[in-house]
């Protein structure tokens, strides 16, 4: 039953690091993180690691596994050839603290900077009615479990730490386009932020953040893209541009 | 090098749905608030609730109302649930839930475009809203984006968007700070650094959810280690019914790589069957008088019913989790369980895949991904998993406040008397939100009657010390065989089915795995070190499972959450008995306190025939208080 | 150093642990693309071999110029014909301009020409060569931002090749009725343009997409649906398409030039 698997597991902290081999025990049906509590209960008993629910539903145990984005315990060891060796880093894209453990607070920063959902002022708690169809979009977003895959993995800040000041990331697009597709929300000018403020012109829709997503949320497809088109709704749009150049001659 | 200290109204301990609904209220009352949490924001454990908040909106059924709710939850909790907090829930939570719009939520709509809401096991009426199956997700996500948008009106008011609110995430507190027997902060360390921080604050609200991680089976993840409960019992508190353990009748048992996580009883809604290794589908044996009425004892009924609620009973699938848990066990007990120690619960037979995959996306999606299960096409093997504790910090009802503790608040899963001996499935997520508003709402209350109250340095010394004590030691117990151990002896004695000689087995062994605690040394650095963090939560578990195992031996009768091999049967003269668990300094001490009389009214709600099964014949001749 | 060698992130020297053939996928699609460009360029400035009663190739189509071949401007002549050091000017270069720019600002290309000319990034997870990175914010690339306008222009090339594909079922002699190999080709190339605009999504947020309420428009949410179903093949529509173009090109040169015969079903 139990095998002993290769595994390569970068230890160290802001002054230095590199990575470590070990041998470890592994059984069948055991993903990534299961081996890294094994590898912390017999063998590193300070080894960094962050996780919590091991169920996929609440994105805590994000690292890097054989280069590769990914949620530790949701990745199969089974995935992986028997003799592979199976590299873990860190997230590459947000500063080490200690182990395979890194400094999130970037994206928490990005959070605060969202404007946040307005409700209608004249509509009472209870009095709400949205279909199911008006819903749905935000609701996909909505199902972002703040692994922040997405962020480690895009290249506009990943490549690039400078662009980590004006550039909010895949997770803040899909909660900026949650927000301006959210049937009930009044704040105006989000489309407008996006572009200017929060770096969405930044993106050039690699599609990454889609790629790593765990819950399969379509980033890019339905958020990004649908975002960057509103804001050629009100920049850009040949139809509007003429129609409001027909409007001021009107006006003359 | 110099302390790290900050000063806040209201300290909340715990950022999941009831910390972070504490936080709010305190904050919309004007008071500045700190939030600690011991992962990232956002991570907390209700981010698992699936199948929804219990709230008796009436959108679907407009029979639907607080008094049925009321009722579900006392028949629920067999009558042990104190009866004020059952009447707050029942009334507040449509509010609670139609707030939560207001914040930007985004249930799963009716046809009307109201709110939807589900059949859970033990509710009357369809009552749970819910979004598809990841309703405690978007209840976290809600609240927390909440919390930003005060951040950002502070930011515009004060300047700096974290002036009166601020989230400590990734921190720990190692213990609650009194002064002149009232509460003065709390003391602990920032678990990245393992660096000491001071929290001077008149208020705290304990939010720190469940005990999950003393047993070796269970749905919660590593941080239900207790602490709330612990912290209080410390800081001079009681327990309330710490005997009363929920077992999740379905957690997966295999494979081990998703071993505990839960199979949400909406599975079983919509249509997921139980058999043993037989195929047998067993359930139609276990259904107990009181529920004869509302559950079908026939397959053909019970199929009919996904089809037509009105003229048919329930199948038995759907009975009170501690019903279906006991009947598992015994099927497993009776050498009719599946290889690896469950039964097999299967949608696969009955609804097509594509509707699984609609109605159970992330169920369908977890199990897929976590161990290539794939419950469109294969019956999963279920059996009970360690999932919730209905005991908890003995509070007052109304404000949340801690019986005994000036100053100490305690909101959600770590509150007892709510849920009596057992607690209805979605009737959590409204708990947070109701009791959570008002522990929030009891704390402001009490900071601007009471004001500041400072700390003083002996009391940081004696907490500082205690942090430093395991780095000073060499040599001693390793803290994670010591948990194992623990875990083990919880879970074999005093688990899902207990007796006398076990639980006394059990104190016993408790008593010595403190004892050898104290001696626990930890390898490596302060800086994010696992080991070191576990020392400390060790030291809360034992607390609580000392709690849990005098209290289960007290109690002589089988009521919901505890089931005693010995004493099988539910006994009226043990409902009218909480049992309350205090701490001298040395052990845990359990005594027995009457439960509070319900009020006429309330009892007036009920068929006195219904009553009958519950009180003794002196209670009902009573017809409650008046 | 910047990116994933900054002094606050982990020391990791590769620039990606990536184990897999990562390199694979940019190097196929810089391959099929550059070949695409080499042979429409060689096709632009060739300005023969582009129309055979009823044939006409998608490049040349329609044929503005008055250096076009008799019977091939569907729309007249109104450019006349423009010569620089006497060269005449190839009449596809007057319209290519549209079908390039729209492929060149689609959301699919983009990722496609970025990662595999561009390297920014060249696979997920591996760090991109170059130093500096502004995206789409500024010029020239703020001029994705015109994928709407050639979207529209696209449409109008969509209604004229099908136009196109319709006057194929003439014979030779120009009578009606009749059906060709040639007809199936541009007919097939008529019908994979039109996918890969109905998939495009500048055309899902037009149809739909930039609603906030769907069910106060439920033709308009049907659309969207129906695109919504489209958009997620965009990519395949992107390349089957593009090779329905050469496609049809290559046949039709292959007939004018007296390479092959156009056979005839009737």
């Amino acid at each position: 039953m139990a095998r002993k698997l290769n595994l390569r597991i970068w230890r160290g902290d802001s002054t230095d690091g590199g990575l470590k081999d070990v041998q470890v025990d592994v059984n069948e049906g055991e993903v990534v993180l299961d081996v890294i509590h094994r590898v912390q209960a017999t063998q590193m008993g300070d080894l960094a690691v962050r996780w919590n629910c091991k169920a996929g539903k609440c994105g805590s145990c994000s690292m890097e596994i054989n280069g590769k984005p990914r949620l530790a315990c949701m990745t199969q060891v089974a995935s992986f050839d028997e003799n592979e060796t199976i590299t873990v880093t860190p997230l590459r894209a947000f500063p080490i603290i200690k182990d395979l453990v890194t400094d999130v607070s970037f994206n928490y920063k990005k959070a605060m900077e969202i404007p946040a959902y307005e409700h209608p002022k004249d509509l009472a708690p209870g009095a709400a009615r949205m279909e199911q169809i008006d819903v749905e979009r935000s609701q996909e977003f909505r199902k972002c479990i703040e692994c922040f895959l997405c962020q480690d993995v895009c290249h506009v800040v990943r490549d690039h730490e400078e662009n980590k000041k004006s550039f909010a990331g895949p997770r803040f697009f899909i909660r900026i386009a949650e927000l301006d597709m959210h049937p009930l929300d009044t704040l105006k000018n989000r489309k407008r932020k996006a572009q200017e403020e929060h770096g969405l012109g930044m993106c050039n829709i690699t599609k990454c953040c889609t790629e790593v997503c765990p819950e399969h949320i379509r980033i890019t497809d339905n958020a990004i893209i649908p975002m960057k088109e509103r804001v050629v709704d009100i920049k850009y749009d040949p139809a509007r541009m003429f129609s409001a150049i027909l409007k001021r001659e009107k006006r003359d | 090098m110099t302390l790290e200290r900050h000063k806040y109204d209201v300290l909340v301990i715990g950022a999941g749905g009831a910390g972070l609904r504490a936080a709010v209220e305190a904050r919309e009352a004007g008071l500045s608030v700190a939030i600690i949490c011991k992962s990232l924001f956002g991570k907390a454990h209700t981010v698992m609730a699936e199948g929804g908040a219990a709230a008796s909106m009436g959108n679907v059924n407009d029979n639907d109302n607080w008094m049925v709710h009321f009722r579900d939850t006392m028949r629920g909790g067999k009558f042990l649930n104190h009866y004020r907090m059952a009447e707050l829930h029942a009334k507040e939570a449509p509010d609670r839930i139609w707030e939560l719009e207001t914040w930007g939520a985004l249930f799963d709509r009716t046809k009307e475009g109201k709110i939807s809401q589900r059949n859970f096991g033990g509710h009357e009426y369809p009552r749970l809203a819910h979004v598809g199956d990841r309703t405690g997700l978007e209840l976290i996500r809600t609240m927390q984006q909440k919390i930003v948008q005060l951040q950002q009106a502070d930011g515009r008011e004060f300047g700096d968007m974290e002036s009166k609110i601020k989230v400590f995430a990734e921190c720990t507190i190692t213990e609650i700070l009194k002064e002149n027997g009232k509460i003065s902060g709390a003391y602990g360390y920032w678990r990245e650094t393992g660096s000491e921080i001071l929290f001077e604050a008149p208020a705290i609200v304990i939010a720190t959810g469940g005990v999950g991680k003393t047993f070796k089976i269970t749905s919660n993840s590593w941080e239900g280690t207790g602490d709330g409960h612990a912290l209080a019992l410390k800081a001079g508190a009681n327990l309330v019914d710490m005997e009363f353990l929920q077992f999740h009748p379905t957690g997966m048992v295999w494979p081990p790589s998703v071993r505990g996580i839960l199979v949400t009883e909406s599975v079983r809604g919509e249509g997921g069957i139980l058999t043993n290794n037989q195929g047998e589908r067993f359930m139609f044996k276990y259904i107990p008088d009181v529920f004869k009425k509302q559950y079908a004892d026939n397959e053909a009924e019970a199929d009919r019913w996904y089809e037509d609620q009105d003229n048919n009973r329930r199948p038995p699938e759907l009975l009170p989790r501690d019903e279906v848990a006991r009947a598992i066990n015994t099927e497993v007990k009776a050498g009719r369980g599946t290889e690896h120690g469950g039964v097999f619960l299967d949608v696969s037979k009955r609804i097509p895949a594509e509707v699984i995959k609609k109605r159970l996306p992330s169920m369908w999606h977890q199990f897929y991904e976590l161990a290539g299960v794939d419950i469109t096409k294969e019956a999963m093997e279920v059996g009970p998993t360690c999932h919730y504790v209905m005991g908890g910090v003995e509070v007052d009802p109304d404000s949340a406040a801690a019986i005994g503790v000036p100053g100490l608040f305690a909101a959600g899963e770590v509150a007892g008397g709510m849920h009596g001996s057992n607690r209805l499935g979605g009737n959590s997520l409204t708990d947070l939100l109701v009791f959570g508003r008002r522990a929030g709402a009891g704390a402001a209350a009490y900071v601007k009657s009471s004001g500041a109250n400072p700390v003083s340095d002996a009391a940081i010394k004696s907490a500082a010390d205690r942090l430093e004590a395991p780095f000073s030691r060499t040599g001693g117990e390793n803290s994670y065989s010591l948990h194992a151990e623990l875990q083990e002896v919880t879970h074999n004695l005093v688990g899902i089915i207990r007796t006398r000689s076990e639980i006394e087995e059990a104190i016993a062994k408790i008593a010595d795995i403190r004892a050898r605690s104290k001696n626990v040394a930890v390898a490596g650095g302060r800086k994010f070190n696992p080991g070191f963090h576990l020392a400390f939560d060790l030291d809360n578990m034992l607390l609580v499972a000392e709690s849990t195992a005098k209290s289960a031996l007290l109690r002589e009768e089988s009521r919901g959450g505890h089931t005693r091999e010995d004493f099988p049967g539910m006994n009226s003269t043990w409902r009218q008995v909480n049992h309350i668990s205090s701490f001298d300094g040395n052990q845990v001490n359990v005594k027995a306190q009457p439960l509070p009389i319900i009020p006429k009214e309330l009892f007036d709600l009920f068929d006195v025939h219904e009553l009958e099964k519950y009180m003794t014949p002196a209670e009902i001749a009573k017809g409650g208080s008046n | 150093m910047s990116g994933v060698f900054s002094p606050t992130r982990a020391k990791i020297k590769e620039r990606t642990l990536r184990t897999d053939k990562w390199w694979i996928e940019p190097l196929i699609t810089f391959a099929v693309l550059i070949s695409f460009v080499i042979y429409a360029s060689f096709r632009a400035f060739e300005n023969a071999n582009y129309y055979i009663e009823p044939l006409i190739s998608p490049f040349y189509s329609p044929c503005l110029s008055s250096a076009c071949v008799e019977g091939s401007s569907l729309l007249g002549t109104p450019i006349g014909t423009i010569a620089i050091f006497g060269l005449v000017i190839s009449p596809a270069l007057f319209i290519l301009i549209f079908p390039l720019g729209f492929r060149m600002t689609c959301y699919y290309y983009r990722k496609a020409y970025y990662r595999s000319f561009w390297m920014s990034p060249p696979a997920c997870a591996v760090a991109e060569p170059h130093e500096k990175y502004t995206g789409e914010t500024r010029f020239p690339l703020i001029f994705q931002n015109a994928h709407r306008w050639f979207f529209y222009a696209g449409l109008v090339f969509n209604v004229l090749l099908t136009v196109d594909a319709i006057l194929a079922f003439k014979n030779a002699e120009g009578q009606w009725g009749h059906m060709s190999v040639g007809t199936l080709v541009l007919l097939a190339n008529s019908i994979l343009l039109w996918g890969y605009s109905a998939s495009c999504h500048t055309c899902r947020h037009t149809l739909g997409g930039r609603l906030k309420h769907f069910s106060k428009h439920p033709i308009r949410y049907k659309l969207w649906t129906q695109a919504s179903a489209l958009n997620h093949y965009h990519q395949q529509f992107a390349w089957v398409s593009l090779f329905g173009v050469a496609f049809a090109d290559i046949y039709v040169r292959a007939v004018a030039s007296g390479a092959i015969t156009n056979v005839y079903f009737f």
